[in-house]
């Protein structure tokens, strides 16, 4: 498995130059740890988030084609996303784009208004971190590199919702042994579990935080929310693995707040995937970016000995 | 009983007389309950086509009312009137009084796309929510609600430089929406952060506030978006049948 997606182009997205910056840090560290290279896009925009489909759709398939296009430009044919928010939205611009004549037709019009390259279907193959790491490296290929085993680290792996929903958009998935399910994701099971780490049995991989409305409905979101952490807790694990900095961030975040509000106080603790995977590989946690998480898991790094 | 009948049984519209006696017989109490009996004269023939028109809301037509959406509904889970398949029928019959009883709930869907994932006929339900609380905002029905006023800052950003400042779009939306910055547990998160003392990492923060991400020559893509967007806002009030000002025709 290993040659495939040794080079790619880099899509960091907003999130991961702001709140989400601890997942850029540790990404780039794990791929410079693996021997993976990532450029990222030259002068790329917001792919439009969860907000812009709500003024309207299309624009929203426009602004991820204009990053689709860049990379195209650059002479790549893979783009990887570790936010799940961009892969989301480049993986339903793709779709989009091969089939929908009305989002071929905005994309086109507002390309050439805007003056650079209109992006056509099939051209650029989006990816996840997750992905890429899978493929790339592969479970065998991690074994063969953890030099800080996470062994005795119960984790729950939480994918949330933009990473497998809807299935449509995801055509390489549900293909059988190998690829990734939309109903039951484990990539990132089988990357941590191959870093050493003790994976948990937890129901709620996909369900979702409430990250659309974290802020302007934060009562349904810290009921989301504290639904994931006590079942995580309930689950047995020290840690909730995370792929996307919006979950990331929301998790963090509502956890504060159900103590706040509630008065529902919960202690299992939130680390992306990649800093998980790069401690395990021998990176530092402040290489990982441990220290900008806003919640704190340097107790729980120091008694498993991974710092 | 088809869904939407579910009205007829509201308190309001149920009689029961405590002393009744009719041809000598006692039916006080439950037994003489009635559903009153109501004539619907209000139908919105257009419903369905206005909503057809929005973003989002394109594919209703195809709902055979399967309630896959429902099922699948994080929402609904925490709150029962929630329900995608019973918004969709009322649209689909054009019942827009009964629709719009539910204007201060049909905002909250999440967009986890659970409903997307599981419709067996591609309606796109989430689209549908987002279109069906557009449409209400943009009747007149419902002041803007939260979520689109977050919506609106957050795209306003990325329309005007590409991409956003997390920072910013925090601070505009709590001002817009009337709440303070320093909530308990917004200070709680900084002052977490802080005891860390990742300097550079605030510095950071504190520096994509005063110069803001921004993607290089992005004034040509600015003025396409906004000509885009004008050109829709204008599309979407003449399928509503409004005028400039919001007021029906």
């Amino acid at each position: 498995m290993t040659g495939k997606y040794e080079k790619v182009a880099y899509y960091p997205g907003c999130a991961l130059e702001g709140t989400g910056h601890a997942y850029n840090r540790s990404t780039k560290a794990v791929g410079e740890a693996l021997g993976l290279e990532v450029v990222e896009l030259k002068n790329w925009n917001c792919c439009g988030a969860m907000e812009v489909k709500n003024v309207d759709p299309k624009l929203q398939t426009y602004l991820s084609a204009r990053n689709l296009s860049i990379a195209q430009d650059m002479g790549f044919d893979t783009v990887m996303a570790p936010c799940n928010g961009c892969y989301h939205n480049l993986k339903k611009a793709e779709y989009d784009l091969a089939r929908d004549a009305d989002s071929k037709e905005v994309n086109a019009r507002l390309s050439s208004k805007a003056g650079h390259r209109t992006y056509e279907a099939g051209k650029v193959e989006t990816i996840h971190a997750l992905d890429w790491i899978k493929h790339s490296i592969g479970e065998e290929g991690i074994r063969e590199r953890v030099r800080n085993s996470l062994s005795g680290l119960k984790v729950a792996n939480y994918y949330g919702c933009m990473y497998t929903r809807p299935r449509h958009i995801f055509p390489e998935k549900d293909k059988g042994p190998g690829s990734e399910s939309t109903a039951k994701p484990h990539f990132m099971d089988d990357i941590l579990e191959a870093a050493g780490a003790e994976n948990v049995e937890y129901p709620l991989k996909t369900a979702c935080c409430g990250g659309a409305h974290a802020l302007s409905d934060s009562d349904t979101s810290t009921k989301l929310v504290l639904n994931l952490l006590t079942t995580a807790e309930a689950c047995g694990a020290d840690v909730i693995a995370t792929e996307c900095p919006t979950c990331h961030t929301g998790l963090e975040m509502h956890q504060v707040r159900a103590e706040k509000v509630l008065g529902r106080k919960t202690k299992v603790k939130i680390l992306y995937f990649t800093q998980l995977l790069g401690m395990a590989l021998g990176l530092s946690p402040r290489k990982v970016g441990v220290h900008e998480n806003f919640s704190d898991s340097r107790d729980l790094i120091r008694e498993k000995g991974l710092a | 009983m088809p869904i939407h009948e579910k009205s007829l049984i509201r308190p309001e519209n149920l009689i029961e007389h405590e002393k009744l006696v009719i041809d000598g017989i006692d039916v006080s109490g439950h037994w003489s309950t009635f559903i009153e009996s109501r004539a619907l004269t209000d139908y919105n023939e257009n419903l369905q086509d206005e909503i057809e028109a929005l973003g989002g809301g394109e594919h209703i037509s195809r709902c055979w009312q399967c309630g896959s959406c429902t099922n699948a509904c994080t929402v609904n889970a925490i709150n029962p009137d929630f329900n995608p398949r019973y918004w969709i029928y009322l649209i689909r019959l054009g019942m827009e009084s009964e629709l719009v009883r539910d204007k201060d709930i049909i905002w909250q869907c999440v967009s986890c796309n659970k409903c997307t994932y599981a419709c067996p006929r591609d309606v796109n339900p989430e689209g549908v929510m987002k279109a069906t609380a557009h449409w209400l905002e943009l009747k007149g029905h419902t002041e803007k609600k939260p979520s689109m006023v977050f919506d609106e800052a957050f795209s306003h950003q990325v329309f005007e430089t590409g991409k956003i400042e997390e920072g910013l779009v925090l601070r505009q939306f709590l001002a817009r929406t009337g709440q303070p910055l320093a909530q308990p547990w917004i200070v709680a998160l900084i002052t977490g952060l802080l005891r860390r003392f990742p300097i550079f990492y605030l510095i950071r923060l504190g520096l994509a506030a005063v110069f803001r991400p921004r993607t290089r020559s992005w004034g040509k893509a600015r003025a396409a978006i906004n000509d885009y967007v004008a050109e829709r806002e204008a599309a979407n009030r003449q399928a509503l049948r409004l005028d400039a000002k919001g007021a029906d025709r």
